[in-house]
C-alpha cells in the first residue's frame, strides 16, 4: 500500500532522516515512535511532499509520489493530520468538511453554482461519524481543542483518502478525549477499510491499537515489528528507559 | 559618449545612491528585525528635511548653522519615531501584514498633511554649508564637495551600522530577533525595548537623510511619496533585511537610473522597476539577502 | 461556547438573509436617482458606484482569498488605459471598448500574477506593488500611445442615443443616462463576482484564505487557484477603471499611481473585508466624506489617515464589522430578556 525506500533528509549539514524505509500493507495501523527530535515529523513530511527527499522514494499504491507537490499526493488518496492542529478556523465546523468534500470531488472548479447547500447531506453523515454534528454551524476556530482535532480528522476524511496519516493525533489532550479519539480512530479505520500511519507520544495509545511499530531515533531506524518485538527489543528499551525512566 | 560625460552619470549615481542608501539603510534595518514594511519612513524623511530648514532659519536666515540643523533633524525626526512606535506600532506586532501597512500609510497621509499645514506647499531652500561650497574638477566634469561629502558619508555610515550589528551584543540579539521573535522572548532579553531602539535608530537615519538632502534638493510636499517607493526598490534589490544588500542594492539603483538616462531616456523609470520585479521574482530574498526558512 | 440547541435538520438550507437578491435591490433603489436626483446628487452616486465595483473586486483577494495585492490599482489603470485609447484614439464603440479593458486587463493580471502567486505575504505586496510601477512607468512615459504625464483627455461618452428607445429615458441627460448604464454594467458585474464568490470555486478561496498549509492538503493546487483568482480580480478591476475614465472623461497617469492601490484597500477595510458588501459600504463612506470634507477643508489626506488610525485600532472589521457586533449584542440582551 505504502512503499517508503531509503529516505534520507539533511537541513544545512544535519542529517534529521536518515536512510529510513518503510513497508505498510493495506489496512494496516502502524506507528512511528521515537523521543523529541527522532525525525518523525520530517518523516512524515517527506512522505506527504511538504519536504523533497536527499534521496530515498515513496511509492503509494504503486505510483511513485516523491517529491510530488501536497495536493497532488493528496488525490492520489493519502489524506494527513498535522502536530499542530490545521483547520479552516474562520469557517463552519460543517463548511470545513464541506470543503474538503468540494475538493476532493472536483467541484473546486466550479465557478457557478451555489456551494452552500452542495453535499450538505454527505457533509452532515461525516459530522456525525466524527461526533460533531452538533456543532456544524460553530465557527471552527472557537470549537475546544480535542474538538478541533477530531475536525482535523473529518476534513481529512473528505477526501476519501485511503492512507491517513496523523502526526500526533492525540497530543495535548485529556486522558478522557485521548481515549475517545482512539475509539472513533479504530471505528473509522475498521468501517472505511484505512491504512493508518501515526506518530505518537504517548505508549498506551501506540500498544494498544498498533499492529506494527516502528522506532526512529536520531534520525535513523532503530526497530520495525509488531509491538510485542518491539516492546522487549533491547536497544529500544536502552533509548526509551534512557529517556523516561 | 565623453569620459566627462560618463564621469558626470557616474558621479551622479553615485550621489543619489549613496542617499538613496541612507534613507534606505533605515527601512532595511526596521523590516529586516521587526518585519514591518515601514511606508512612513519616506516621510520621516521629508519632516527632517523640513525640520532642517526650520532650524536655519531660526538661527541663521542668511545660511550657516547646518550641522545643527542635520543633528536637529536626526534627533527630532528620532522622538518622533519612538512616539509612534511606543504608542501605536507596538500594538499591531503580529497582526497581519496588511494592518502594519496601512498604519504606516495613516503615517504617510498625516504627516504629509501636517507638514503642508505647517510649512505650506511652497518651494523650501537650505544653503549647504559653507565648508563645502564649490566642487572639484574631475575628468573633464565638476563634482560639488558637498556631493563627494555625501558619497564619503554614505559608505561611512554603512560601515558603521554594519560594525555595531555584528559585533555588539544588542546588534547579535537584533539579528536572532529577526530569525524568531520568541525565540528571543524566551532568551529574556527585553524585545520591546529592543524594537523601539530599532525604530528610533532607523528614524534617526531618515531625518538625517532628509537634512543632507536639502542643500541639492528643495523642500517640497510629495517628496516623502517620491523617496519611499525608490527606497522599497533599493532594499527589496539588495535583500529586505540585509544590511549589506541595501547599500549595493543602492548603487545598482544609482547607477541604473543615471546611466538608463543615457541609453533609454524613455525607459530609466520603467527599468528600475522592472528590476525591482526581476529580482523579487527570481530571488525573492533579493541579490545580497539570505532565505528565511 | 455555546451550543446551538437546535438541531441540524431543522436548519434552512440557505439562511434567510442571504437569500435576499441585494444586488437587484440595491440597483431598484438607486436607478430612480437619474430622474429624481440633482446633477450633483448623480455625479457622486456614479462615482460611489464606479469605485464600490472596484473596491469589491478588490476584496477576493483581500477579504476572500487573504492575499494583500498593493497593486491592484494596475488593472484599473489598465482597463483605463485601454478603454480611453480605444474610445480617443481608433474612435471604438464602448460596446467593444469596455470588454476589451476588462480582457486586457485580465491578461495582464495572469502575466504579472502568474509571478506574484509563487511568493506570499510581504513579498507577493511588494511584487503586485513592483509591477503597479512598472505600468504606471509605462503610462507616464509612453507618450505616443499614453499621452504620458499629460494623460487622455476628452474621452467621448459612450455613444447613448440607443437609451431614447426605452421608455422614460429619452428626456435624460447624458449625465443621467451614463449613470444608469454605468449602475447596470456595475451591479451584472457586482452579482457576478457575487456567485463567484458563493460557488465552490468561492469556497476553495476561503479555504485558502484561512489555512495555506491545510488547502494544499484537501487536493487544492494553491497557487492555481490564486492565479484564478487574481486574474478574475484584475478583469473587474479593469471593467471599473474604463467606466472611471469615461465618467471623468480622461485618463491620467495618477490612475495608476500606488496611492490609489491604498485609497482602495482603505475602502475595503473601512466598510468590512470580512463581508460581501463591506467594500462597497466603504466606497460610499470615503467617497461622500471626500466630497463633504473637502468643502470645508484642503486637509483631507489627514482626515483619511486619521480615519484610518481609528479603524485599525478600534474598529478592524469595518462599518460593516461593527453593525454585526452591535446586532449581535442586542440580540443577546433581548434573548436574555425573552428567557
Amino acid at each position: 500500500m505504502l512503499e517508503i525506500q531509503g529516505l534520507r533528509k539533511t537541513f544545512a549539514g544535519f542529517v534529521a532522516v536518515n536512510d529510513v524505509s518503510l513497508t505498510i500493507e493495506a489496512r494496516q495501523i502502524v506507528a512511528v515512535i521515537g523521543p523529541n527530535g527522532a525525525g518523525k515529523s520530517t518523516f512524515f513530511n517527506l512522505i506527504t511532499g511538504h519536504l523533497r527527499p536527499d534521496t530515498g522514494r515513496v511509492v503509494l499504491d504503486g505510483h511513485d509520489v516523491t517529491g510530488l507537490p501536497p495536493h497532488r499526493i493528496c488525490r492520489l488518496g493519502m489524506g494527513r493530520s498535522f502536530q499542530l492542529t490545521n483547520i479552516f478556523p474562520r469557517l463552519t465546523v460543517l463548511q470545513n468538511v464541506q470543503a474538503g468534500l468540494l475538493a476532493h470531488r472536483g467541484r473546486g472548479r466550479d465557478f457557478w453554482s451555489r456551494s452552500e447547500t452542495m453535499f450538505r447531506d454527505d457533509a452532515e453523515a461525516l459530522l456525525q461519524s466524527i461526533g460533531l454534528a452538533a456543532v456544524a454551524d460553530v465557527i471552527a476556530g472557537t470549537l475546544a481543542y480535542g474538538n478541533q482535532k477530531q475536525l482535523e480528522l473529518g476534513i481529512a476524511l473528505a477526501s476519501d483518502p485511503r492512507v491517513l496519516l496523523l502526526d500526533e493525533p492525540t497530543a495535548g489532550m485529556s486522558a478522557g478525549e485521548t481515549h475517545e479519539t482512539i475509539s472513533l480512530l479504530q471505528r473509522i479505520a475498521e468501517e472505511r477499510g484505512l491504512t493508518l500511519l501515526f506518530t505518537e507520544h504517548d505508549m498506551a495509545v501506540v500498544f494498544r491499537i498498533a499492529q506494527k511499530i516502528a522506532v526512529l531515533y536520531q534520525g535513523r531506524k532503530l526497530a520495525e515489528g509488531p509491538p510485542a518485538e518491539v516492546r522487549v527489543n533491547p536497544e529500544v528499551r536502552r533509548v526509551y528507559l534512557g529517556e523516561h525512566a | 559618449m565623453t569620459v566627462s560625460l560618463i564621469a558626470a552619470q557616474l558621479f551622479s549615481g553615485l550621489t543619489t545612491a549613496m542617499f538613496l542608501f541612507l534613507i534606505a539603510s533605515g527601512l532595511s534595518l526596521v523590516f529586516g528585525i521587526m518585519r514591518v514594511l515601514n511606508f512612513a519612513h519616506g516621510s520621516f524623511y521629508m519632516v527632517g528635511a523640513y525640520i532642517a530648514w526650520q532650524v536655519v532659519t531660526w538661527l541663521h536666515p542668511t545660511g550657516g548653522a547646518f550641522w545643527i540643523a542635520a543633528l536637529a533633524s536626526g534627533v527630532g525626526v528620532a522622538i518622533l519615531g519612538g512616539v509612534v512606535e511606543r504608542l501605536l506600532l507596538r500594538h499591531l506586532y503580529g497582526q497581519e501584514e496588511l494592518y502594519q501597512l496601512l498604519f504606516t500609510y495613516a503615517l504617510v497621509l498625516i504627516l504629509g498633511d501636517t507638514a503642508k499645514f505647517i510649512w505650506g506647499t511652497d518651494q523650501l531652500s537650505v544653503q549647504g554649508p559653507p565648508v563645502l561650497s564649490g566642487g572639484l574638477h574631475l575628468l573633464g566634469t565638476i563634482l560639488p564637495y558637498y556631493n563627494l561629502f555625501i558619497i564619503v558619508v554614505g559608505p561611512a555610515i554603512a560601515i558603521g551600522v554594519g560594525l555595531m550589528l555584528s559585533r555588539s551584543s544588542a546588534g547579535r540579539l537584533l539579528r536572532a530577533a529577526a530569525y524568531d521573535r520568541e525565540m528571543l522572548g524566551a532568551l529574556g532579553a527585553n524585545v520591546g525595548l529592543l524594537y523601539t531602539g530599532m525604530f528610533v535608530a532607523s528614524s534617526f537615519l531618515a531625518g538625517l537623510a532628509g537634512a543632507l538632502i536639502t542643500p541639492i534638493v528643495s523642500v517640497v510636499p510629495g517628496m516623502d511619496v517620491e523617496v519611499i517607493v525608490q527606497a522599497f526598490i533599493v532594499v527589496v534589490i539588495g535583500g529586505l533585511g540585509s544590511f549589506w544588500g541595501t547599500f549595493w542594492g543602492a548603487m545598482i539603483y544609482g547607477l541604473t537610473l543615471s546611466f538608463g538616462i543615457l541609453v533609454f531616456p524613455e525607459f530609466s523609470l520603467f527599468s528600475v522597476y522592472a528590476l525591482m520585479a526581476v529580482v523579487l521574482i527570481v530571488r525573492p530574498w533579493g541579490l545580497f539577502g539570505r532565505p528565511i526558512r | 461556547m455555546s451550543m446551538p440547541i437546535t438541531n441540524s435538520l431543522a436548519r434552512p438550507a440557505v439562511p434567510a438573509i442571504r437569500r435576499v437578491p441585494w444586488t437587484l435591490l440595491i440597483f431598484l433603489l438607486l436607478a430612480p436617482l437619474a430622474w429624481i436626483g440633482s446633477r450633483y446628487s448623480i455625479f457622486l452616486v456614479t462615482e460611489i458606484t464606479i469605485d464600490a465595483l472596484f473596491a469589491i473586486s478588490l476584496n477576493l483577494l483581500l477579504g476572500t482569498t487573504g492575499l494583500v495585492s498593493f497593486g491592484h490599482v494596475a488593472y484599473f489603470g489598465v482597463g483605463a488605459y485601454v478603454c480611453g485609447i480605444l474610445m480617443k484614439t481608433y474612435g471604438v464603440s464602448f460596446a467593444i471598448a469596455f470588454p476589451a479593458a476588462g480582457l486586457g486587463a485580465a491578461l495582464a493580471a495572469l502575466v504579472f500574477g502568474y509571478f506574484c502567486v509563487r511568493l506570499t505575504k510581504i513579498y507577493f505586496a511588494m511584487l503586485t506593488l513592483a509591477f503597479s510601477q512598472i505600468i504606471w512607468a509605462i503610462c507616464f512615459k509612453w507618450n505616443a500611445v499614453t499621452g504620458g504625464d499629460q494623460g487622455i483627455a476628452d474621452v467621448p461618452f459612450p455613444d447613448m442615443q440607443w437609451m431614447d428607445s426605452i421608455p422614460g429615458i429619452s428626456g435624460l441627460s447624458a449625465n443621467a443616462r451614463f449613470y444608469l448604464l454605468a449602475l447596470t454594467l456595475v451591479a451584472v458585474a457586482i452579482a457576478v463576482i457575487g456567485m463567484i464568490t458563493r460557488s465552490p470555486f468561492g469556497r476553495m478561496l476561503t479555504a485558502i484564505r484561512d489555512n495555506r498549509e491545510r488547502a494544499a492538503f484537501i487536493g487544492l493546487n494553491v497557487r492555481a487557484y490564486e492565479l484564478a483568482v487574481f486574474v478574475v480580480a484584475g478583469g473587474f478591476a479593469g471593467l471599473s477603471g474604463a467606466l472611471y475614465g469615461i465618467f471623468t472623461r480622461g485618463v491620467f497617469p495618477d490612475y495608476v499611481f500606488w496611492p490609489k492601490s491604498a485609497e482602495v484597500m482603505i475602502m475595503a477595510i473601512l466598510g468590512g473585508m470580512g463581508f460581501f458588501w463591506g467594500p462597497a459600504v466603504g466606497a460610499l463612506v470615503l467617497v461622500w466624506l471626500n466630497q463633504e470634507i473637502t468643502n470645508y477643508t484642503e486637509y483631507w489626506p489627514f482626515v483619511l489617515g486619521t480615519m484610518l488610525l481609528v479603524l485599525l485600532f478600534a474598529l478592524p472589521g469595518g462599518v460593516l464589522g461593527g453593525l454585526a457586533g452591535l446586532y449581535g449584542t442586542l440580540r443577546r440582551r433581548m434573548g436574555r430578556r425573552d428567557a
